[in-house]
């Protein structure tokens, strides 16, 4: 697996840790509830297609990834700047 | 009354010649990490291009100045003055910190260089795609690393200082298979 750093350009995938689903990256507001805390901390999917991931490009950049990949096909579509999905900084 | 005398990383290990490859400790001056605070970046190259005469480099390159000075790309927003003290005005826009005797700084020269280091790193160091110049931080024998090329034969190879003796081991094993491939 080759993951597609927006920093350093293609490289092997044990440059990268695999953190969990990116939905780390929509932390509710304190007093959201336990239901959206429940679905932030323990309820994920297990699609069978597109996903969306953290990675952490640990002996690389240092920098936070968002990739979208396929779990169906392995193959990888997008890889972002987390900093860039959360500012908003990319029209996605 | 006791002397102290200052040891660099590779005292001892270095240098080693083996085959045509030559590994060599480099004493790099001065080190100092520069992060630029959000929104600094081109200020911060352009005190830097004042004080030193280097630019902020672009990720995956390194920009160099006078004297062996060089500026490494070294993470997201970061990057390595090497050689010369920092000037004290680089931090009204950057995170300065000195990093001098943190690092074991080797240089690794001769034909199949590249073939030494392909045996330690999964970079892609096809000089078509890794040219003179540019820097990578990588992964060297699974410890964090730093990778420059300074020539068409010739690398500048970054680690923690702890690892000084690993990675010179290592380099050692693959430098032999190397020139054993290279003489059959």
């Amino acid at each position: 697996m080759r993951i597609t750093c927006p920093l350093c350009g293609e490289r092997d995938r044990r440059e990268f840790t695999y953190v969990g689903d990116a939905v780390f990256l929509e932390r509710p507001a304190p007093q959201a509830g336990p239901d959206a805390w429940d679905d932030y901390l323990h309820n994920r999917d297990n699609p069978a297609g597109e996903t969306r991931d953290l990675w952490y490009h640990e002996t690389g950049c240092a920098a936070w990834l968002v990739v979208t990949r396929d779990t169906v096909t392995h193959a990888v579509h997008r890889v972002e700047l987390a900093r860039d999905v959360k500012e908003g900084g990319h029209a996605d | 009354m006791v002397e102290l005398v200052a040891k660099s990383p590779c005292a001892g290990l270095l240098p080693l010649n083996i085959g045509e490859v030559v590994a060599s400790e480099v004493a790099p001056g001065a080190m100092t990490a520069l992060a630029p605070y959000a929104g600094r970046a081109e200020a911060l190259s352009q005190a830097l291009e004042a004080a030193h005469g280097m630019a902020l480099p672009a990720p995956g390159h390194s920009t160099l100045g006078a004297e062996g000075a060089r500026v490494l790309w070294f993470g997201r927003e970061m990057a390595l003055m090497m050689g010369p003290a920092p000037d004290s005005g680089l931090a009204a826009h950057a995170a300065v910190s000195d990093q001098s005797d943190a690092w074991a700084v080797v240089r690794l020269d001769g034909p199949g260089a590249a073939d030494v280091l392909a045996r330690l790193t999964p970079l892609d160091l096809r000089a078509g795609v890794f040219e003179t110049g540019q820097t990578a931080r990588t992964e060297l024998a699974h410890m964090a690393a730093s990778v420059t090329r300074v020539g068409a034969e010739s690398f500048v190879l970054m680690v923690f200082r702890a690892f000084a003796e690993t990675l010179v081991h290592d380099l050692k094993i693959a430098m032999q298979g190397v020139a054993a491939r290279r003489e059959g």
